[in-house]
């Protein structure tokens, strides 16, 4: 029904163009089959790690594209997210059709909440956010199709980490811009190993062999990351 | 009693029978190279109750479980609700690879499922099921546990802070942590470890008590 509404318009508008040069009668009161249907959704984020800042979430609705492709490179989008948290390039994706973001990150042990909503159904829910406390981790949920979820209903997804592979984990005082270190944020240098997306390896740490690491115990992770429960309230 | 009336009386028992309660079959396998789980605690419960959330504190009952072994207090919380409650299941401590099955029949509104059992050696490291919804519908069913911390407990590593019925020899770690970085229930960030069982760091060895998620399989046939 929502899907097909869109496509209503289209061979409405066509069907009247159409009349229009045959000069025969029709008005645009075809137009009232069209059906809007509003949708809003709450998301609830609970930062499941130990010493991982998860920085704030940007919620986008999107009918199309992807936010990450694993073995691909990151965009320059997610290469700023991932390495600073910053969440304005993904908020100004052409692929936008509405969004929402937290006013803050979710810190350990914390639970924060977004509501997103649009005046129509969206196909797709994407977001992701920066694990704050290393060189380019991230987590988060991509191309999420919504449409079997009714009013009322919740889901819940447990996220893992991702590498965005535009950053070279040295987990160095300079390079890591969360409370642990405060070093340098984005840099549009790509020195990862690899230039592509893949799952995390976790973090090594000074306590465990990289003396050059500025992270200790107190910041490894191991999936999941992030519990999300998503809501449709309308 | 007319025949009648001993007709409707058969047909609402075997209807209540139905809706009310359902037999399970657990089997709960370690899939862990080299910890252990302590006595197993698993329970179908009311939505009012249950064993942890991870994003909030730990109960002290909760505490004792994941820094101790014992199920005694979460046992009684759980009781308290009505739960339909198995204890020990593997009698004993569940090894590295190990399954064991148990039957667990849920009564009338008990529709969760929950499962604990700390795991060694840790200082409170714990596997955890929460408030899993039972399926009405007969199947095999299979669900992942991960690795919790009850944030109660610094991850020191030091063996004199942890319960050692597995005989760990190795002593004089100076700590890995001291102390702790999240205060409720989150994902156990794992276990560092080192190599030497006289010193270094940790107590425990770096090479067999390390894991990563997830940590056991629960396999639940519903009848």
């Amino acid at each position: 029904m929502i899907k097909f509404s869109k496509v209503a318009v289209a061979t409405i508008a066509a069907l009247t163009l159409a009349a229009c040069g045959d000069d025969s009668s029709s008005s645009n009161s075809d137009s009232e089959v069209v059906t809007l249907t509003p949708v809003e959704y709450e998301l609830t984020f609970t930062n499941l790690t130990n010493g991982q800042p998860i920085s704030p979430p940007a919620v986008i609705l999107h009918d199309s594209g992807e936010l990450w492709s694993i073995g691909e490179p990151a965009s320059d989008a997610l290469e700023l997210l991932a390495e600073s948290g910053d969440s304005t390039e993904i908020q100004t994706l052409s692929l936008v059709t509405n969004l929402a973001v937290s006013s803050g990150p979710a810190l350990p042990g914390e639970t924060i909440s977004v509501t997103v909503s649009h005046t129509d159904t969206v196909d797709y829910l994407s977001f992701a956010s920066m694990l704050g406390n290393t060189n380019d981790a991230f987590t988060g949920i991509n191309k999420l199709d919504l449409s079997d979820l009714v009013i009322n209903e919740s889901v819940t997804y447990r996220t893992s980490a991702y590498d965005a592979g535009t950053e070279a984990n040295t987990e160095s005082a300079e390079t890591v811009p969360g409370p642990a270190a405060n070093g340098e944020a984005y840099n549009a240098e790509r020195d990862d190993i690899n230039d592509f997306v893949s799952m995390h390896a976790g973090i090594i740490t000074n306590a465990d062999g990289l003396s050059t690491s500025v992270l200790t115990y107190q910041q490894k992770f191991d999936n999941p990351v992030l519990s999300v429960t998503i809501t449709r309230l309308k | 009693m007319s025949n009648k009336h001993l007709l409707t009386a058969g047909l609402l028992g075997l209807f209540s029978v139905a809706s009310q309660a359902q037999d399970l079959t657990i089997t709960l396998t370690n899939l862990t190279p080299g910890i252990s789980f302590t006595p197993i605690i698993a329970a179908a419960h009311n939505s009012e109750s249950s064993i942890f959330h991870a994003g909030t504190a730990a109960t002290t009952e909760l505490q004792a479980l994941a820094e101790g072994g014992s199920t005694d207090g979460v046992n009684e919380i759980l009781t308290q609700f009505g739960a339909d409650i198995i204890t020990n299941p593997a009698l004993g401590l569940l090894g590295a690879g190990e399954s064991t099955e148990f039957p667990l029949t849920n009564t009338d509104g008990n529709d969760y499922l929950s499962i604990a059992a700390m795991m060694l050696p840790t200082n409170d490291g714990f596997i955890g099921l929460d408030s899993w919804n039972i399926p009405t519908e007969a199947g095999t069913y299979t669900v992942l546990l991960n690795a919790y911390d009850a944030g109660t407990e610094v991850n020191d590593e030091i063996i004199g802070n942890i319960p050692n019925p597995l005989g760990i020899t190795s002593d004089g770690a100076t700590g890995v942590a001291t102390e702790i970085g999240n205060a409720n229930v989150h994902v156990h960030p794992g276990v560092v470890g080192d190599t030497d069982p006289e010193g270094g760091i940790s107590d425990l060895d770096s090479t067999v008590h390390r894991w990563l998620n997830p940590v056991a399989k629960l396999t639940i046939v519903v009848e």
